[in-house]
């Protein structure tokens, strides 16, 4: 073991003075990683899976109301709370920095889920359905989750393996690149050149309860107030 | 044998010979509710877990408030007659039995939980370390895996402290019993023979588990709030979890030892045996307890209120003056208020009232599980993240399964084996003969 330096460490930037909460992340990240689709009762008690969300937050008072949308997504933590409470190493930090989770190895505590702060994992209380025909849009690349396994954003780590194999070095999470407003950009944090590095170092950029320790390596891009 | 000792003998062996009907009247339809635990278990296990009422951000729910709860009442035998042992206490004789079989069986129903609550069940043995194919391990950091091998540790213990004292009893049964009964008491009595050099190793071996065990005891529920203290989460992360949940398992542990002894006294008309002194004694210790549980109460939610923390304060709101306030306050009354006038006030105190204060505790300690479980997970700190709970009717079929499978495992062994011991008992009157 020992700490071996990764050649890559993957992050993202969002600037939320140009999301729009327009949820096109969502429906993408939906198609990308073959999400299970809900239905309106599960819906209700709140058990449809997004693995990325836009939070709205309201300010002010009516008339005077303005809203402030956040994407939220796995923050992909250095130091990340879901995984030292893991009784089985399911969920843990790859060599480019991912915090990933490995569904056949979850026994489905449900514990990471609780000591995420961000509250992004979502869970498969069922075997996962598509009404017909949506089980043909599926990406074969993402693997299907079975029922009681613990799930969440991978950052898309297919695409990035994709991209290795290629050797490309032009990789958009699906959520980045359906993003209308060009307000997501992902990159490694490690090449200080690359321009979600140059963001994360602008005066700009906050991280989501950075004060946890966390130490996530999603980067909040907002007008300094 | 003098008289004193035959009496002895043939009150508390009455108890094991026949099964009435009354018996079986009792004991039928709460098998019944615990089939049907059962058969609601397994529609869990087909459908998959959603069919509970857990959902997110509440990803635990009644199962782990009924762990709480059933592993908190297993603390009755062990520290009550471990205790009492080391103290040489010596009304403790013929209480000790039936806390110590409390003890086991809440410990099997608590056990359960957590493989009940998991989302695979089926593979829940991979918590354990056992050696394997593709070398994978548990992961020890995990509060978890903390959790299984202290309550493993605790169930063996506790069954061996529960043994021991019952060798010489299965012994005499061997000799006066006839078919499958004096097959099963011959198995277990080991061949005791009642030498000097075997009741010298009993003694021995008793000082010493009543030892380990309390050590156990007190590890085993102070790992069961770190399963909570360990998380960032707000209201759970709190550094006096280990001894506030050790202090309320005792409380509730002495109130169920509290309900079956004033049950078996009745039923089993051991008046003699179990008697207002036993009851006394009893009654002021879960007095004690409810005074400290209320002061750890006390010290958790003021300091929490006066540091104003924006996500603690959600959390403390919910419980204090919002929708789960009705389950806080009636916590409050039934833990603190119900044993305090009943058993304070010496008039008041008696076996009944005794009783009522008890069955209060137990309601108040499952309200007290409830109420820190649940509103800390439905107020994470991402406002936008919040929820609600619920239980289905699977959570509540499987809940109220485990009261009546406790009530069914502890009339199965009260039908099997003396609820007294009697062999602790009988020097005790000899004595009080002289």
């Amino acid at each position: 073991m020992g700490a071996k330096v990764s050649e890559h460490r993957w992050g993202m930037a969002i600037d939320l003075d140009r999301c729009t909460g327009c949820q096109a992340c969502v429906a993408a990240c939906h198609a990308e990683n073959n999400l299970p689709v809900s239905n309106p009762e599960q819906a209700a008690k709140g058990r449809a899976v997004h693995w990325i969300r836009v939070d709205r937050y309201y300010e002010g008072e009516f008339p005077n109301v303005r809203v402030k949308y956040r994407p939220v997504l796995c923050q992909q933590c250095d130091e990340a709370p879901c995984e030292p409470v893991c009784p089985v190493y399911a969920t843990y930090k790859n060599p480019e920095g991912l915090n990933v989770q490995v569904y056949n190895r979850c026994v489905g505590t449900r514990y990471c889920a609780n000591n995420c702060p961000y509250s992004v994992r979502f869970f498969n209380w069922f075997d996962p359905a598509w009404p017909e025909p949506l089980q043909l849009q599926h990406n074969p690349d993402v693997s299907i989750r079975e029922g009681g396994v613990m799930e969440k954003c991978t950052f898309c780590i297919q695409r990035i393996q994709r991209a290795e194999e290629d050797g490309s070095s032009d990789i958009q999470p699906a959520c980045v690149q359906s993003c209308p407003a060009e307000a997501m950009v992902f990159g490694d944090l490690n090449d200080s050149e690359s321009n979600v590095s140059r963001l994360a170092g602008s005066g700009r950029a906050t991280q989501l309860l950075g004060e946890l320790g966390t130490k996530p390596k999603v980067f909040y891009l907002e007008r300094a107030k | 044998m003098n008289n004193a000792a035959q009496d002895v003998r043939r009150d508390l062996w009455r108890p094991l010979q026949g099964v009435s009907w009354r018996y079986l009247a009792v004991i039928l339809p709460l098998s019944l509710v615990t089939l049907w635990g059962l058969i609601a278990w397994g529609y869990q296990l087909h459908h998959g877990i959603g069919v509970a009422g857990i959902r997110r951000p509440v990803f635990w729910g009644f199962y782990l408030v009924d762990f709480v709860f059933w592993i908190g009442i297993s603390h009755a035998g062990t520290l009550i007659s471990a205790i009492l042992r080391l103290t040489d206490a010596e009304w403790r004789k013929p209480v000790t039995r039936a806390a110590e079989a409390i003890t086991v069986f809440a410990l099997m129903i608590g056990g359960m939980f957590p493989i009940v609550h998991l989302g695979r069940a089926w593979i829940f043995y991979w918590l354990v370390p056992y050696p394997n194919s593709r070398l994978l391990w548990p992961n020890f950091r995990s509060p978890l895996v903390w959790d299984l091998t202290a309550i493993s540790t605790y169930l063996i213990g506790s069954t061996i402290f529960l043994f021991l004292p019952l060798i010489p009893d299965v012994a005499q049964l061997a000799k006066h019993t006839t078919g499958w009964r004096r097959w099963l008491y011959r198995r277990l009595a080991l061949g005791w023979t009642g030498s000097d050099r075997e009741w010298h190793a009993l003694e021995r071996a008793m000082k010493l588990m009543a030892g380990i065990i309390l050590a156990v005891a007190v590890s085993v529920h102070t790992v069961v709030a770190w399963d909570f203290s360990m998380a960032v989460a707000p209201m759970w992360h709190s550094t006096i979890f280990g001894p506030y949940f050790v202090a309320g398992a005792i409380f509730s542990g002495i109130a169920a030892l509290i309900i079956a002894m004033a049950v078996i006294r009745k039923t089993m008309r051991l008046e003699q045996y179990l008697t207002p002194h036993h009851f006394n004694n009893l009654a002021k210790l879960l007095l004690l307890m409810s005074l400290l549980w209320t002061y750890f109460t006390v010290a958790e939610n003021l300091t929490a209120w006066y540091g104003n923390e924006p996500k603690e304060m959600a959390v403390f709101g919910a419980r204090a003056r919002g929708v789960y306030a009705p389950y806080f306050w009636t916590m409050v009354v039934c833990n603190f208020f119900v044993p305090f006038v009943l058993l304070g006030i010496k008039k008041l105190r008696s076996i009944k009232t005794a009783l009522i204060a008890s069955v209060t505790v137990l309601i108040g300690m499952w309200l007290e599980r409830y109420i820190i479980i649940i509103p800390t997970l439905s107020r994470p700190r991402l406002t936008a993240a919040w929820g609600s709970y619920a239980p289905s009717w699977v959570e509540i079929s499987i809940t109220v399964a485990t009261f009546t499978t406790m009530v069914v495992l502890y009339l199965s062994f009260a039908k099997l084996f003396p609820i007294i011991s009697i062999w602790e008992f009988k020097p005790h009157d000899r004595v009080s003969e002289s």
